[in-house]
């Protein structure tokens, strides 16, 4: 099927031809043929009146849970990848703590087969580090590699054995994909709900400290300079994990890492209930399990110091962690909640609040939804080259709009940012030319 | 029939108890003012009055409590009304019923109030926010709150000492998993009293080793933390000692129950160094030779029996608060 779009008169940005004007666009059998000042409509192409709104490369989000197979109560790659073309997104990386996990190539197959079938953009699963997931042996990871998985990650939980990781850092260095961990040291982290500090302590919940995520990044970064492997820390969300990085990049050590947006605008007073001021009486709305999430919420200073990285470099990019939930997963006492933020429908609107907040540009923010991510895959997507795939966003950078869970195409419900009005909005998202938002 | 009633004057207007940190000055001031009023109602021959006659309180109970729930079960039928008790073992929490449906279920059977005990923080807030028309009680959440026991430590300084104001309170132990302590450091805070804690810093929150505390509007910026216990008892006019969980050795946080006991437990020499008419509390249930000395715990400083009755009375006058004062105006 031919597709022919003309975007017309429409700002476009894309950071990976530190491209940045008010152009026309036009996508020839969805491939992106050329971008000009006024480009006349070709006979049979739609045209996209884009006047007044920014057009740059699909987003790429390299960590997000689709649940399938095994949780389709919570999302199906169906949903979750509807919810992503809805939040911009064209390119997603599936995390492999399904049920079954995905560690094993038919389970992948099964993904791929089930993205092939439901899924209207490109979903890039990643394999899991160990059989199970439970961080004793490692996956057959050469033969997932062969399948096309991006990486290999034990996300929801740690590598916990520091041998293991490794040989897994050693293992897949040879393949040339990195391991992403989820650092969490568990002996300091078990039984807490949320972050630790004076929140944690009003309201009697265990927090984790900063420490037990920042001992694991330091233990991995040692062992990326030992077998040079490359590890990508995913959700980093401490000031004390940045500089950790910061420091193994200046040695040349394999080191990246991730931001989610809510680490990026949203701090612990958060799970008190929508209130700034944490000495405030708490109300019934306190104990908002919608905003328990792993790693937690930090403090204020903590959120800072993650913009800053974004801004410095040290943050390679940003990644939602979209992690739905049902209902029934997050109607329960904090304690026995779920952890996870259903992001994907928000995560820009969030981010351009940093933007209008003058914290960073918006050709920056676009990077590292587009360009950065891309580099980090080594794929020629993310892009809006003459010749690549007309993977596209439009948005609408000063529309404000409410966020309504109810509207969510994710089955995923569980936003802590229910009714709080954000600017910036996605107007139509475009894969391999076809509008599919 | 009204001359029976309880001579109770107004309400606080709250649709729940859930802690301390949401009554005023003199919203607590009022809970003592109607809880002398039920204390001259425990003292008569027949003690009971009609004033909750037709209402239904439940209690709910995930924790096993003997006193507390009894305080609360007596508390209820000394005003007359139908109390219902639904503990663990009796529920359907068992069969996996959630929180969420049991919520539902008692606000289908018209609950006028929950008295709820669970063993997760913010466990009544759940309740409070999914049942529109009952008013919960939090009995105990986790590590978070005990209202009611807060009220009744204060209620008992105040009847010692006169006044709170002014008085120094050392609190000695597990600050980190008491929610005992973590109510009574909003209402001691409220009724304007210099708290000192004393423990390791091991059962310390951390935050309260941070400056951030002593920032200028932070609500406990004057709480002083001391870690000598000889110090911290010096002109003290109440101490008040928590109850150490022999899991918190397990957990790392002391090399032993021998040396907690040696640094940090309450014995008759210690408290000469309180002030001579200083009083002696604990939440219960005490751990004899451990945090307190047994010549202490039943000593004449000792008020720890006297905690128990007054609670009977405290949770009369929330109940009766809670149930049958218009908190509409104050809530929206």
């Amino acid at each position: 099927m031919a597709v022919n779009v003309l975007i017309k008169g429409g700002r476009i940005i894309d950071p990976s031809q530190s491209i940045d004007e008010i152009s026309d666009l036009l996508v020839t059998d969805g491939i992106i043929t050329e971008i000009k000042t006024s480009i006349d409509r070709p006979r049979n192409s739609e045209v996209f009146d884009a006047q007044g709104k920014i057009v740059c490369p699909g987003f790429i989000d390299l960590h997000c849970h689709l649940r399938e197979p095994g949780e389709e109560y919570k999302e199906t790659i169906e949903t979750g990848t509807a919810a992503a073309a809805a939040g911009g997104f064209t390119t997603v990386c599936a995390m492999p703590n399904t049920v079954p996990a995905m560690d094993n190539q038919s389970v992948v197959e099964y993904v791929i087969k089930k993205a092939k079938e439901t899924a209207q953009i490109r979903v890039l699963p990643i394999g899991s580090v160990t059989i199970g997931r439970k961080g004793k042996q490692l996956s057959e990871m050469s033969e997932l590699a062969q399948l096309g998985v991006i990486g290999f990650s034990d996300d929801g939980d740690p590598v916990e054995d520091p041998n293991i990781m490794r040989q897994a850092l050693s293992y897949s260095a040879g393949l040339n994909l990195p391991i992403i961990n989820h650092c969490e040291v568990s002996a300091l982290a078990d039984g807490a709900s949320m972050n630790e500090g004076w929140v944690s302590n009003r309201l009697g919940l265990k927090g984790m400290p900063n420490s037990a995520e920042e001992i694991m990044v330091a233990r991995d970064l040692s062992l990326a300079e030992l077998t040079g492997g490359h590890i990508h820390i995913a959700h980093a969300s401490t000031m004390g994990t940045l500089n950790l990085i910061k420091a193994a990049k200046a040695r040349g050590i394999r080191g990246t890492c991730e931001v989610t947006p809510h680490h990026l605008t949203l701090s612990e007073t958060l799970v008190m209930g929508p209130t700034e001021d944490s000495f405030v009486p708490l109300s019934p709305d306190a104990y908002d399990t919608n905003a328990k999430v792993n790693p937690p919420l930090r403090n204020q200073s903590d959120v800072r110091s993650m913009v800053e990285g974004l801004r410095d470099g040290t943050i390679d990019v940003i990644a939602t962690d979209h992690a739905p939930h049902n209902q029934v997963d997050k109607m329960t006492t904090f304690q026995d909640a779920a952890f996870g933020i259903s992001v994907l429908e928000t995560a820009f609107g969030s981010l351009m609040t940093l933007v209008d907040n003058g914290h960073i540009d918006i050709n920056t923010l676009i990077k590292k939804l587009t360009a950065d991510p891309a580099k980090f895959l080594g794929m020629d997507i993310g892009s809006l080259k003459k010749g690549s795939s007309a993977d596209i966003t439009v948005f609408d950078p000063c529309e404000t709009w409410i966020v309504n869970s109810q509207t969510f195409l994710s089955k995923g419900k569980n936003t802590p940012i229910e009714g709080i009005l954000l600017k910036g909005k996605i107007k139509a998202t475009f894969f391999k030319g076809r509008k599919i938002y | 029939m009204t001359t029976n009633e309880p001579n109770t004057r107004n309400s606080i207007r709250h649709k729940h108890i859930l802690d301390l940190d949401e009554l005023n000055r003199s919203d607590i001031e009022l809970i003592f003012e109607n809880t002398d009023s039920m204390m001259e109602v425990l003292n008569r021959g027949i003690r009971k009055v009609p004033a909750l006659r037709g209402k239904t309180i439940i209690t709910l109970f995930y924790e096993s409590s003997t006193r507390t729930r009894v305080s609360f079960e007596q508390a209820g039928k000394i005003l007359s009304a139908d109390v219902i008790n639904v503990s663990s073992d009796g529920s359907s929490s068992k069969k996996g019923e959630s929180l969420y449906n049991t919520a539902l279920t008692l606000q289908a059977m018209k609950a006028d109030a929950v008295v709820i005990r669970h063993q997760h923080s913010g466990a009544g807030y759940f309740l409070a926010q999914q049942m529109d028309s009952t008013s919960i009680i939090n009995a105990g959440d986790g590590m978070h709150a005990h209202p009611t026991q807060s009220l009744l430590d204060l209620y008992t300084i105040k009847k010692h000492l006169g006044t709170i104001s002014s008085k120094k309170v050392v609190i000695v132990g597990d600050l980190l998993y008491s929610r005992v302590a973590r109510s009574n450091l909003w209402g001691l805070t409220t009724m304007g009293a210099n708290i000192v804690l004393c423990g390791p810093k091991t059962l310390l929150p951390q935050d309260f080793l941070d400056s951030r505390l002593r920032e200028t509007n932070h609500p406990f910026r004057d709480i002083q933390i001391e870690e000598n216990i000889d110090t911290a008892l010096e002109g003290a006019d109440v101490v008040m000692t928590l109850r150490l969980q022999s899991e918190r050795q397990k957990a790392g946080h002391l090399p032993s129950l021998r040396e907690y006991s040696r640094r940090f437990g309450v014995t008759s020499e210690r408290l000469k160094i309180a002030k001579p008419n200083a009083i002696i509390m604990h939440p219960g249930p005490m751990n004899e030779g451990i945090e307190i000395e047994s010549d202490v715990a039943h000593g004449p400083q000792s008020v720890i029996e006297s905690q128990v009755t007054t609670g009977v009375a405290i949770r009369m006058a929330v109940l009766y608060d809670l149930i049958t004062g218009n908190h509409s105006e104050k809530e929206s």
